[in-house]
């Protein structure tokens, strides 16, 4: 019996594991990793590091590129041989179309986006916590069937201290990875401006509100009188393309909680409150006063952004003198 | 060609609100209309159908007022459209809809590709076009901002990834999820949707599915849900009034207060 941790991303497979060894702490069991890819092999100390007790690795050379086909085949097979009691799943968004079918392929439930774990000590069971119904509520659940899965937002869970002292049991499980009629043509890589918006304390953060592109510096300026970095929701990455996807915040894009989360003249859609709800404060500044934001707003500001942000500006300016 | 699109009908989450009393969501008289990123999946298929020839099918689970969204996707272009509802599917976790959504797509049968949204508006697990890839036993292709070409038995997609984006060939049939970049989905003119209203659509129950009881609805399902409240993190909720230079003092003055800003 284990806790058994998986994420393609090592980053937040070092997350998962903190908050495996604390599951696995109550439910009496060890702490696992699965470690799958091509020419993986003596990475296993990435995952020891971080608290992995015994590392399953599944190296085999179709497993390059990820297909969510022979990952999923390949999980099984691990899930198969350490017999968990818990999965958890880093929710990127290679882990986020492989659990449902490792899920369904073992014909078990899977909590979806889970922002909370804990484990129900007298019924043994793992009780997720995750937003639903347009985000407008938190579902408690839990899974009737085992292994129960979740899978977990990246920067969900701290990284644990990092101990590279620490050794652990390396299985190497034997897979048959099934030919997938699928071929990876081209990867594109994203342009990509080096900021890490989950690093910034700050953010000012715009949206629609916004008529053109050229109005973007109003904002920048604003930032850098606060020390902010720029963040943007959905539309402005995606499909305008004003800025880069380093800046886009929300679900599908970069999950924050900085210490101060501003919002201009963005509207608050679902998905966009989903990636920035756990900042410690949050701001919104938008002239439609039914706008969603301000429901999750601790400080709002109902106006035109074109008004307030200038006067904002002038302000802090003269204050600053 | 036949291409099948899945879509759900979702509360309006404009219209949705928590009864502060008891945090729990009031949903009564919230209308019900087509979760967003469905319509980019039903313009996909409508495009296909356009330019292929592809004979297009539209499905969902849901009561009966889950009607009205598939006569929408009628209205948008879709050829023929199929009701899955039966009391027995109600509270259907994503693996019970899965197999209910299988089950109606093994039915239409010689179907060459499934499409669905990348997520639902509410729900937005994304899990329902992965687990039902996964019991049609199909490959799966998630997260598809262009659908590159489609033909001799190939599809070629580029799927949008934190990495990049990733250009991939599969062999049909397979399922694709597509994302809101995709296209911009048309809006149904009053003929159509007037011709729509007469289409005969017929309803699948459990028993037209061949499902049985325990396979689908709360029996079916995995997931149990235990409570669902909004969260009790309560936000302060103050809106600066006045005139705009008070209001912007006002903010400042908490941010220095909140040791966010230093002036």
């Amino acid at each position: 019996m284990t806790v058994l941790v998986f994420s393609e991303n090592l980053e937040v497979a070092a997350e998962l594991l903190g908050k495996g060894q604390e599951l696995a702490r109550e439910l009496g069991t060890k702490l696992a990793a699965a470690l799958v890819g091509s020419g993986v092999k003596g990475k296993e100390g990435e995952l020891f590091a971080y608290g992995a007790e015994v590392v399953y690795v599944v190296d085999h050379p179709s497993l390059s590129p990820f297909l969510p086909e022979t990952y999923t085949e390949a999980l099984v097979r691990v899930v198969e041989e350490a017999k968990p009691e818990v999965v958890l799943m880093g929710a990127t968004k290679r882990g986020r179309e492989t659990a449902p079918r490792v899920a369904t392929r073992l014909n078990v439930g899977c909590a979806a986006g889970a922002t909370s774990l804990r484990i129900d000590r007298e019924k043994k069971l793992l009780i997720a916590e995750r937003p639903a119904i347009s985000a407008m509520v938190v579902a408690t659940e839990f899974s009737k069937t085992k292994p129960q899965i979740a899978t977990v937002p990246p920067r969900t869970f701290e990284k644990p201290p990092r101990d590279d002292s620490r050794k652990g049991e390396v299985v190497e499980v034997k897979v048959e990875v099934p030919a997938v009629e699928k071929k990876v043509l081209e990867l594109k890589k994203k342009e990509v401006k080096g900021i890490k918006i989950e690093d910034a304390e700050l953010i000012t953060s715009c949206g629609r509100g916004f008529r053109k592109k050229e109005d973007l510096k109003l904002l920048e300026e604003l930032a850098g009188l606060m020390g902010a970095t720029l963040g943007c929701s959905r539309p402005i990455a995606a499909d305008l393309k004003w800025l880069p996807e380093d800046h886009w915040v929300g679900l599908s894009g970069h999950k924050v909680k900085p210490r101060m989360y501003m919002a201009v003249g963005i509207s608050g859609q679902v998905q966009h409150l989903a990636g920035m709800r756990d900042s410690k404060i949050i701001v919104a500044i938008n002239k439609d006063p039914e706008a969603p934001i301000f429901k999750v707003a601790d400080y709002g500001i109902v106006g035109d952004l074109y008004q307030v942000i200038p006067a904002l500006i002038n302000y802090l300016k003269s204050r600053k003198g | 060609m036949r291409v099948v699109v899945c879509i759900k009908q979702v509360f309006d989450p404009a219209e949705l609100k928590v009864d502060p009393s008891t945090r729990l969501l009031v949903t009564d008289g919230v209308s019900r209309k087509i979760s967003d990123f469905d319509k980019n999946a039903i313009e996909e298929a409508v495009k296909l159908k356009e330019k292929q020839k592809a004979e297009t099918f539209v499905i969902t689970m849901g009561p009966a007022d889950a009607m009205r969204a598939l006569r929408e996707a009628l209205a948008m272009g879709i050829d023929n459209a199929y009701l899955l509802s039966d009391p027995a599917f109600e509270n259907s976790d994503t693996l019970a809809t899965a197999r209910v959504l299988a089950a109606a797509i093994r039915k239409i049968g010689n179907v060459d590709l499934v499409l669905l949204a990348e997520a639902s508006m509410d729900g937005y697990s994304g899990m329902v076009g992965p687990r039902l890839a996964a019991l049609l036993n199909l490959p799966q292709l998630t997260y598809v901002r262009n659908i590159v070409s489609v033909g001799d038995g190939k599809i070629v997609v580029e799927r949008d990834l934190e990495e990049g984006y990733e250009v991939v060939e599969a062999k049909l049939p397979a399922v694709v999820t597509v994302t809101k970049e995709i296209n911009e989905p048309r809006f149904a003119t009053l003929p159509k949707i007037m011709a729509a209203s007469k289409k005969k659509v017929d309803t699948w129950g459990a028993a037209e599915l061949g499902l049985k009881s325990e396979e689908v609805g709360l029996a079916g399902s995995a997931i149990q849900v235990m409570k669902a409240e909004a969260p009790v993190m309560g936000r302060k909720n103050v809106i600066f009034q006045g005139e705009l230079p008070q209001q912007v003092e006002e903010l400042v003055k908490v941010l220095v207060k909140e040791g966010l800003l230093k002036v």
